[in-house]
């Protein structure tokens, strides 16, 4: 279980790993606010429930994402922690999810630069050998 | 990819294969040469296929277009520009993006650059307390929905209302500070939600608010009609419709894929997605974007004021006294009258990274710059100068009046992150006499002057070929980064 921020030239990609579907899109999660703050500042204190349905795994990667930026902005959370439910097949995804986190702190949280949105530019969910990859381009 | 030469700064891309116009650069040779190279790389994301993919899209009018700071988007290049035929054509989101209507606002202020060198320290800390920025940021105002469907309705117009600035400021700011046509009820509940605490906040990245001085005018007669002169501090402020339009990009990327499915467009890119103008699809789409127009209209103005809290007793200034000089955004779609074959008609022109630059003449221009046409802003980076250009006869004819709008990233942020330390730029900018506040290390390092490119190439590039004309450079004695 990882995740790899990826060089590009004006924002920044971000790939999740790990030995299952869920924890690849978890790690996805982790990555995207890695850019943000320093995730081993921010503790567990409160959690936020996500669903989202999407007709490709693709799309509700991007989906899931976008989400959790929402809640970021509308809740003023920041998250580092997440546990990942992916259910269906092509044509009907659903993901269930909660993400775990701690109002921001700009003291504490060493907060960077802001994700503005999640693009489908080179959105990819593949399995290759035994793991899985979630990967996409931020737009900051 | 087949491209010929038009002259040493406009570049042409045959039409071929599903391209319904040709493609046009506005570029020396050494800003396209990158661009060639991406494509022999076999570079995935690649700004001249953008280029191409945007002149296949139906009812696109004359060209596709690239300015002279064109590098890879999403859809549209950052950069590009593409008018669509009202009943044939299409409305696109890479056209507008998810920063809709982000740009600048210029301030000129009564002050010289010696009434504020001695005091640029506590000048900068001022700003840096007085304007919330950054990640996480909240500004003043806590809105409900009733009161961000006010924002939306109203743009500019709803800071001015609430004593947020100065009645001048609204006929000093494109579209009058109020975009007609925005409809709150085509923007979701979760994106007004985002924007509660986010009107009057700076965002971070590579938005900014800048102390700058007016170092060389080239055009007299345009900074006269502007009342700027050599010596002047300006104060540049930029950013775009924060949250709420980042929410109407996300949720109309899905939107607009459905309809791009509905009416039978082929899709060459994802952020490409598009809905034929006249269809109730294009048309929500149209009003969101209105909407979200008029959200960063009343977000600069609401910073433009803040600014002024900051200055004015400092220097002891009245704030009608920093008085606005322009706002122009860089992420918008707008209904225009252009000549096409030599019929003036009314069209949809998308430009995504590149600012409105009307010439001399035309009615939308404030009634003080209508003789030499608005200025334009094309920002440097934070140690480097920043230009005030304009519109030309020329641009108006070849680039539907269009302008350049920066410098565009040469290196990656991480890149970035890696060669550069947030403490040693400021140091070196300090050196060079810029005061730098920031809220994030990193973010200065990902925005370190040596990660853009030479500004000074695409201001060559946009008035060598005769689409904008130079008018002033400007100089940062203090910088303010989220």
């Amino acid at each position: 279980m990882a995740y790899e921020i990826l060089e590009h030239t004006a924002d920044a990609g971000v790939r999740g790993s790990g030995p299952t579907l869920e924890e690849a899109f978890a790690e996805a999660a982790r990555g995207m606010f890695s850019l943000m703050a320093d995730l081993q500042a921010v503790r567990s204190q409160q959690a936020v429930q996500v669903a989202v349905e999407q007709e490709s795994l693709e799309s509700l990667l991007v989906s899931w994402l976008a989400e959790l930026l929402a809640r970021r902005d509308i809740e003023g959370l920041v998250f580092a922690d997440f546990q990942v439910h992916i259910e269906g097949a092509e044509g009907r995804w659903t993901l269930a999810a909660h993400a775990w986190g701690e109002p921001m702190d700009a003291g504490r949280h060493q907060l960077q630069v802001e994700v503005k949105a999640v693009t489908y530019y080179g959105v990819r969910v593949e399995k290759v050998g035994d793991t899985f990859f979630a990967q996409c381009v931020l737009d900051l | 990819m087949e491209h010929r030469k038009l002259s040493d700064f406009v570049w042409e891309i045959p039409q071929s294969g599903d391209m319904l116009v040709p493609g046009r650069i506005y570029a020396s040779e050494e800003l396209l040469g990158p661009l060639l190279d991406d494509v022999r790389g076999g570079q995935q994301w690649n700004a001249l296929e953008q280029v191409r993919n945007v002149a296949s899209l139906p009812g696109i009018l004359k060209a596709s277009i690239g300015m002279p700071d064109i590098h890879p988007g999403y859809g549209f290049p950052i950069g590009g520009v593409g008018a669509f035929d009202i009943d044939e054509g299409v409305v696109a989101m890479g056209g507008v993006g998810f920063d809709i209507n982000c740009g600048v606002r210029v301030l000129a202020t009564p002050l010289s650059a010696d009434d504020v060198r001695p005091r640029k320290e506590e000048l900068a800390d001022r700003l840096f307390g007085g304007v919330p920025a950054g990640l996480g940021s909240q500004g003043k105002l806590r809105l409900t929905v009733e009161g961000i469907d006010d924002v939306l309705r109203k743009g500019a117009r709803f800071a001015v209302d609430r004593g947020f600035g100065l009645p001048e400021d609204l006929e000093l700011s494109e579209e009058s500070g109020c975009m007609e046509g925005a409809d709150p009820e085509a923007v979701s509940l979760k994106a007004k939600q985002r924007q509660f605490r986010q009107v009057g906040t700076l965002g971070s990245g590579n938005h900014y608010l800048e102390v700058q001085e007016v170092v060389e005018i080239h055009d007299r007669e345009a900074a006269a009609a502007y009342s700027i002169e050599e010596g002047q501090i300006l104060v540049a402020i930029h950013c775009g419709s924060r949250a709420l339009g980042h929410q109407i990009g996300q949720d109309y990327l899905e939107e607009l894929e459905r309809a791009s499915r509905k009416y039978n467009i082929p899709v060459r890119e994802r952020e490409l997605v598009c809905a034929p103008i006249r269809s109730p699809e294009g048309e929500r789409y149209l009003s969101a974007v209105a909407a979200g127009v008029n959200c960063a209209l009343a977000n600069r103005q609401t910073i433009a004021h803040l600014v002024r809290e900051a200055m004015a007793p400092m220097f002891s200034i009245p704030h009608e006294q920093i008085r606005t000089l322009y706002d122009v955004g860089h992420n918008n779609v707008k209904w225009e009258k252009h000549s096409i074959d030599g019929r003036e008609r009314q069209v949809l022109v998308h430009r995504k990274g590149s600012t409105r630059a009307f010439g001399p003449g035309r009615p939308e221009n404030p009634a003080r710059y209508r003789e030499v046409g608005h200025p334009i802003f094309v920002g440097g980076t934070m140690g480097t100068s920043s230009y005030i250009l304009r519109g030309t006869e020329k641009g108006m004819e070849e680039v539907f009046g269009s302008g350049v709008h920066g410098a565009g990233r040469a290196l990656s942020r991480k890149k970035a992150k890696k060669k550069w330390h947030g403490s040693q730029i400021a140091k070196d900018l300090a050196e060079q006499g810029i005061e730098l506040r920031a809220h994030s290390g990193s973010g200065v390092a990902e925005e370190a002057p040596g990660a853009y490119k030479k500004v000074e190439l695409v201001v060559d590039a946009a008035v060598q070929s005769g689409i904008n004309a130079m008018v002033a450079r400007v100089f940062p004695m203090a910088c303010i980064k989220g």
